[in-house]
Parts: C-alpha cells; sequence; structure tokens
C-alpha cells in the first residue's frame, strides 16, 4: 500500500534525534489522535543548516517527517516556508488517501518550528 | 524488499488451508459436481457428502445434524443469528443485550436493529476484557429476546464465561447467541451442557477455506429465513451449496477436534514463552486480556510511547507478519473499540500488537520474534518525542 519511496524513508529515516540548543522547535499533533511531529532547526544567516526530527506515528507519519527534513535543509527560512503537503506527497511517490493528513502534519510541523525560531528571534 | 524468513503469527486473522482439508475437496470441483438438490447420481453423491460434513460439524460442537445450517462465514452466521431471531420475536420484545467488545459482525448489525426500532444493551468488561454475568443478569428485562455475547475475543483473546451466561439465559427463557469464530478449534464446546441456543462459526479460523461457516440454531428456536429462495437447508438458507466448502469445513472440523488438547497443550507452551520473554524483556509493556482465561494462540500486547503500524511494518521487514488495532489500520481515527473498552487510554492503544500462533509455528519462530521485537520497539521509542520525557 506504500511507495517504495516511503517505504524506504521509513526504514531508513534521515535526520532522526533532538538538536541541543536549537533556534526553533515545532511540535504538532497529539497522542490521542495517534502521530506527533516534532521538528528541531539550526539557522544560521537565515538558512535552515541543520534539522532533526522525532515523531511517534504510523509509517506514513515517519516517512513524511523524514522527507521534509530533507527538503527544508540548507534552504532560507523563507524557502522552508513555502514546503507544502502536496509537494511532500509528490516526493514521496504519492501516499494512501488516509494517510494524507501525516503530510500536512508534516507541512505543520516544519512551520511551527520556523514561527518558534522568528519568535525566539525576535526576542533578542 | 524481500526477506528469506516468512514468519506467520496472524491466525486469529486466518488460517491457510491444511493439505489434508484441501485433498479432500479437491474431487467436489471437477468429479461430484452434481447438484445435491438433484434426484440423480450425480446430485446424490454429492448430498451424502454434505450429510457428512454437517455430521461432523454437529459432532464437534455437541450439537444435532439437523441443527447445522451452512453460511457464507462468520459475518453471515451472526447477522443471521442476530436478526433472524430478533424479527422473529418482535411480538415478545425488541431489547437485545450484547457487549462493546464484541466482532464488528455483531455490533454493526445490533446497530442496524436499533435503527430498526430494537433497543440494545452494551455491557462494558473489566479491565481483562471480561463480561460480568451480573451485568448481564441485571440488564435482563420483560422485553429481553436475546442475548448475544462472543465466546472468545478476536483481539484480546479473552474466553467469556459462556456457560454462566447459558444457564441465566435459560433460566430466564431468552435465546442466548455467541459468536464462536474464534473458540471453534481452539476450546472445547457443548452446546447441550453450555445451553447455547445459537452459535456462529467459521471455517478459515481452523484451517479449513474462507468463506464457508455454520450457524448452530437449537431445535425449536424461532429464527426467520435470512435468504430466501430455494429449499435449501430445510428452507432456511436459500441458495445452492458451496459444496467444496462445505466439505472443507466437516473434514477441517473433524480435524480440528481430534486433536485440540493436544494442539493447545503446543501453542500454549509456546505462547507463554512469547509472554514471557516479551514482557521480561520489554519495558513499559502490558499484556491485553485475561491472563488465564484466554485463547491458547493469543498474545496481545501494547507497547507504550510507539505506534502499532510501524511496529508492524518494521516486523514485516524482517519477515514477522502479526496485527495491530491502532488507528492506522482499523482505518479510523480511534484505535480498536476493543482496546478502548479494556479501559486503555488513546495513546497507548495506539501501541498494540497481536500476535497469533499456529500449527505451524515453532520454538525457533518464537525465539527469533524474541530477538528483534526488543530492538524495534527501542529503535522506535528513540524516534519518538513521547520517550523523551520518560527517559528524563
Ligand atoms: C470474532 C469474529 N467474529 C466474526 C468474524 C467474521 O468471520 P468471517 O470472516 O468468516 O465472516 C471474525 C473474523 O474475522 C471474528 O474473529
Amino acid at each position: 500500500m506504500y511507495s517504495e519511496k516511503v517505504m524506504e524513508h521509513f526504514s531508513n529515516p534521515r535526520n532522526v534525534g533532538e538538536l541541543e540548543n536549537a533556534d526553533g522547535v515545532g511540535e504538532v499533533g497529539n497522542a490521542h489522535c495517534g502521530d506527533i511531529m516534532k521538528i528541531y532547526l539550526k539557522v544560521e544567516n537565515d538558512v535552515i543548516v541543520d534539522v532533526r526530527f522525532k515523531t511517534f506515528g504510523c509509517g506514513a507519519a515517519i516517512a513524511t517527517s523524514s522527507i521534509a527534513t530533507e527538503m527544508i535543509k540548507g534552504k532560507t527560512i523563507d524557502e522552508a516556508l513555502q514546503l507544502t503537503n502536496k509537494a511532500v506527497v509528490e516526493a514521496l511517490d504519492g501516499l494512501p488517501a488516509p494517510k494524507v493528513h501525516c503530510s500536512v502534519l508534516a507541512e505543520e510541523a516544519v512551520k511551527a518550528a520556523i514561527e518558534d525560531y522568528k519568535n525566539k528571534q525576535s526576542k533578542k | 524488499m524481500s526477506t528469506a524468513k516468512r514468519i506467520y503469527m496472524d491466525h486469529a486473522a486466518t488460517t491457510y488451508t491444511h493439505r489434508e482439508v484441501l485433498q479432500e475437496m479437491l474431487p467436489f470441483f471437477t468429479d461430484y459436481y452434481g447438484n445435491p438438490s438433484s434426484i440423480h447420481q450425480f446430485g446424490r453423491e454429492v448430498k451424502k457428502n454434505i450429510d457428512i460434513a454437517r455430521e461432523r460439524v454437529a459432532k464437534a460442537i455437541g450439537a444435532l445434524p439437523e441443527e447445522i445450517y451452512f453460511t457464507a462465514g462468520g459475518s453471515e452466521a451472526d447477522n443471521w443469528a442476530i436478526k433472524g431471531s430478533a424479527y422473529a420475536n418482535r411480538k415478545k420484545g425488541n431489547h437485545i443485550i450484547t457487549s462493546v467488545i464484541e466482532h464488528h459482525a455483531v455490533l454493526h448489525t445490533c446497530e442496524y436493529l436499533e435503527k430498526e426500532g430494537f433497543e440494545v444493551t452494551y455491557l462494558p468488561v473489566d479491565r481483562f476484557g471480561m463480561v460480568s454475568v451480573e451485568d448481564v443478569r441485571n440488564a435482563i428485562t420483560d422485553k429481553t429476546i436475546l442475548i448475544t455475547l462472543m465466546y472468545a475475543n478476536n483481539e484480546i483473546g479473552t474466553i467469556q464465561p459462556i456457560e454462566e451466561i447459558g444457564r441465566l439465559a435459560k433460566e430466564k427463557g431468552i435465546y442466548f447467541h455467541t459468536d464462536a469464530v474464534q473458540a471453534v478449534g481452539s476450546v472445547k464446546i457443548d452446546v447441550k451442557q453450555q445451553n447455547i441456543d445459537m452459535l456462529s462459526l467459521s471455517a478459515h479460523k481452523f484451517y479449513g477455506p474462507k468463506g464457508i461457516g455454520a450457524l448452530y440454531v437449537r431445535k425449536g428456536v424461532k429464527l426467520i429465513s435470512f435468504l430466501h429462495g430455494g429449499a435449501q437447508e430445510r428452507g432456511r438458507r436459500a441458495g445452492t451449496e458451496n459444496v467444496p466448502g462445505i466439505v472443507g469445513l466437516g473434514k477441517a472440523i473433524e480435524l480440528a477436534s481430534g486433536k485440540l488438547d493436544e494442539s493447545v497443550a503446543r501453542i500454549t507452551g509456546l505462547r507463554d514463552k512469547l509472554v514471557q520473554g516479551v514482557m521480561e524483556n520489554i519495558p513499559y509493556t502490558r499484556l491485553n486480556g485475561h491472563p488465564e482465561k484466554r485463547l491458547a494462540n493469543n498474545a496481545s500486547f501494547c507497547f507504550e510511547y510507539i505506534e502499532g503500524e510501524s511496529l508492524l511494518l518494521n516486523l514485516d521487514l524482517k519477515g514477522v507478519a502479526g496485527s495491530s488495532g491502532s488507528a492506522c489500520t482499523s482505518g479510523s481515527l480511534d484505535p480498536s473499540h476493543v482496546l478502548l473498552a479494556i479501559g486503555l487510554p488513546h495513546e497507548i492503544a495506539h501501541g498494540s500488537l497481536r500476535l497469533s500462533l499456529g500449527e505451524i509455528n515453532t520454538e525457533a519462530d518464537v525465539d527469533y520474534v524474541l530477538q528483534i521485537l526488543p530492538e524495534i520497539v527501542d529503535k522506535l521509542r528513540q524516534m519518538s518525542p513521547l520517550y523523551e520525557k520518560v527517559k528524563g
């Protein structure tokens, strides 16, 4: 039911873990519904130089987190804000319909982490 | 990705058909193909074998052959027993008692009947998945016409106090139906001693073919026909018989009851080893279902901080087939109704794994699972934001 690309990211997820002293952290979802995604960003000169994720969830949740981190690494903040759930689904060669919400969660997690980064910046 | 290992631990979902069963079925496709309703020799020789199958099913559960009706599986048997007896006894009352942990074939049928004007009491279960006989007694009203409670649960394996409930139903003059789809072939059943009025069974859970089952209906039980048409099954279930399926069901149930004690003893041993190994080696783990009153082949766990589908996929990558009651695998937003009914919070119910053993499983299979499972659970926990907080 999952594409090879999904299974590849699921079996070898990229950028798993946490970042100490992250510049931005975003957490979305809840345990009640069965998925939580947490994304950590390291930002230098407006560029995402490093990113990590932790996810509680199904195969699609893990694969979308993994590919989303890959898609924003090395990008500027503005570029990363352009990430859409549709782009995540396409990059994974599609997701089964009931799993599309995982890609939405991935987009939201990235946006939440960026928002946290911006908040922290404005307080500096 | 293909893997050399193929370990099947999902026998509660379905089993393969025994070669011996298949051998017995095959001639009924090609050599003995007459319509059993025909009076010529082609029909008669087939009819004779349907009768043999009926006797085998009856013998296995302590019924009379004329009390056995073949159906297209467990779901049909459940639908027929519940709707058929509800409609037939509408003048007596409109109240049905069941439980919250039934299979959907029972639950959705009861929900349908609610729309038709019936009232249904869904009894709760305790943390082991047990229905209380006192709760059944207290739920009975003068409008109650049917008690339908599953013999053994498909997800957590808990076996209900069937004989006590049967006695109570008999004392009150209320029909008692049990969905024994998971129990037949794993538990000794005697419908007369246990005062069961109707019982559903399905061949593909005990090494018979899929799409064939039976409903036992005690003589004298009022039931409307489910499929109208020809006079098959004494006019109560129309349609030319699935002859190879019926023959296969008969053989499968005969084989299963013949070696019941031996098979239960061996599988219980494997199951206990599996449960003990998992509980000792993986922290933050619960065993779901009753510690003793459970199906021999059922091992159901919840691993905290992880989600069931990703656990299943990882096991599958290593060649092990299991199942889960997580939302992602149940196809809905909520995890399994059974796990919620035994009081598990959503986030824990999402992390369930059911391994159901069968005749092909060996010690070596259990050892392999015990070797790979702790690593898989740990890998997923290391990835889980819920686990961070626990590790501190
Ligand atoms: C308890 C229970 N009841 C009913 C069914 C439905 O049986 P069938 O698949 O033969 O329709 C199943 C099988 O999944 C079951 O486990």
